[in-house]
């Protein structure tokens, strides 16, 4: 009975003297795995407009109804997003939307800092999904 | 027009044993946090001040700035009496613990040191020390029922009739732990005790190794330390008694906490590990090592071990500790009378 009571005191010190594995966040920041998902991006064609092509698959896939897309056609009769919101305050970040879209258009960052002091602050529209920070 | 001034130096000597003892406690909110988190692998305050050094003045700052609330359907005036009881229990019983030797000689200022135990390293140096500090330190029980008691409260009542179940168990194992030491030094007196343990072999731990034991055991017990935090127990009671206690009221309960852990390190450095004794360094800081040493290990322990079970924890009390601590003094008794002829 005594011995794993000291057992026990032994492996504590021996944290004790361990170096603490605290990353101490505005002075040091955790580097995310290259697969995170975190801040969602639209890739953008080669004339700058968006990728997407207004399948709605991403929006019918996604869990949380968080992805409102209003399509528009162009002259030559190709589809483009005229409206394409991911509201962050209701995103679960399941990647489910990257999954099913069949060109590429939606894809994720690993920029984890997402706040906001409202929830209009914390929609992307497209202005902001075109343009993910760093 | 000399006893006048001595009464000052008296009432000096009284509040800077206060001043430090309060600085302690503060302080020991700090240490208590730090090792901790250094055993959980962690850092532990480091924002307020070099190393959080100022946390402890932070956290007094919030306290006091916190809104007072009395619950309804609350007895006002013990619900308010329940902190005091309990932060005067556990300051009083520093007046008889000796820190030090005496070292300012004879007169101080031209005032004579020879009445008051003015030149002594104590504050008061009672005959019956030991008895003083188990009749005072047993009254914060009063406390800490009163607490769960008055703020009506069905958690609080029940941490508190089970802390008092507990400390008043534990209170058996802790007095009878004692005895052996009182048998061998043939004194009630702090003082002697230390004296008496003047070369480490001397030292009561090596001479009374199971009293050290069941002492330190049931000393934290008494003293409700993890493992035997059952008067707060967060995770069956909310807070125990303290669940209705906001601001200072709450903050007089917290200081008297680790004010009882401190009293408990000195106790057991007075009475198993010698006290002021030891060669070189000056006798004050031969106490306060031991006792930051004792803090340290309380903490340590804290950092350890889960909470017992609440049968295992009266089990233990009863049906170990109490019959150990009997053996140890009928022990003790018989080979003092038999083999050292009356003389340890």
């Amino acid at each position: 009975m005594i011995r794993p009571l000291i057992k026990g005191l032994e492996l504590t010190l021996k944290h004790f003297f361990s170096p603490a594995v605290t990353v101490q966040y505005p002075e040091e920041r955790w580097e995310p795995y290259p697969r995170y998902r975190a801040r969602h991006v639209m890739y953008q064609r080669e004339d700058g407009r968006p990728k997407c092509v207004v399948c709605m698959l991403c929006a019918t896939v996604c869990p949380a109804k968080c992805i409102r897309i209003v399509g528009v056609q162009d002259a030559k009769g190709d589809q483009y997003p005229q409206v394409y919101e991911i509201d962050l305050g209701r995103c679960i970040f399941c990647g489910f939307c990257v999954e099913a879209c069949p060109v590429n258009a939606i894809g994720m960052t690993t920029h984890y800092e997402l706040d906001g002091e409202s929830r209009q602050a914390l929609l992307l529209d497209l202005e902001k999904i075109m343009r993910p920070p760093r | 027009m000399e006893s006048l001034g001595a009464l000052v130096l008296l009432l000096v000597k009284i509040l800077l044993a206060l001043g430090v003892i309060m600085t302690a406690i503060a302080y020991m909110t700090l240490m208590e946090r730090k090792v901790l988190a250094f055993l959980q692998v962690r850092l532990g305050p480091n924002r307020v001040g070099p190393w959080g050094l100022l946390q402890p003045l932070a956290d007094g700052l919030k306290l006091l700035f916190k809104e007072e609330i009395t619950v309804a359907g609350a007895d006002r005036f013990l619900y308010l009496l329940a902190p005091g009881i309990v932060m005067v229990c556990a300051l009083m019983p520093f007046a008889v613990v000796p820190f030090g030797k005496g070292i300012l000689g004879e007169s101080l200022f031209g005032i004579p040191l020879d009445q008051w135990d003015l030149g002594k390293g104590i504050l008061a140096d009672i005959d019956t020390g030991i008895l003083f500090i188990f009749a005072i330190s047993s009254l914060s029980v009063y406390g800490v029922v009163l607490g769960g008691w008055s703020s009506n409260n069905k958690y609080s009542l029940l941490g508190a009739t089970r802390a008092s179940a507990q400390m008043i168990s534990y209170e058996l194992a802790l007095g009878l732990s004692v005895v052996g030491v009182l048998l061998l030094t043939g004194s009630l007196s702090l003082v002697k005790i230390v004296e008496d343990q003047d070369w480490i072999l001397k030292w009561n731990c090596f001479r009374q190794p199971l009293g050290f034991l069941i002492f330190l055991i049931a000393g934290s017990a008494e003293i409700c330390r993890t493992p035997f935090d059952f008067i707060e127990c967060e995770n069956e009671l909310v807070a125990g008694y303290q669940t209705e206690y906001s601001s200072m009221k709450f903050g007089l309960f917290y200081l008297a906490e680790y004010g009882h852990l401190i009293l408990l390190s000195s106790l057991v450095t007075t009475l198993f590990l010698g006290g002021w004794q030891g060669p070189v360094l000056p006798p004050f800081v031969w106490f306060s090592g031991k006792v930051f040493l004792m803090l340290f290990f309380f903490v340590w322990v804290r950092g350890t071990y889960p909470r017992l079970r609440y049968d295992k924890l009266m089990k233990l009390g009863w049906k170990v500790l109490l019959p150990a601590a009997l053996v140890n003094v009928v022990a003790t008794a018989i080979i003092y009378s038999l083999y050292l002829g009356g003389k340890a």
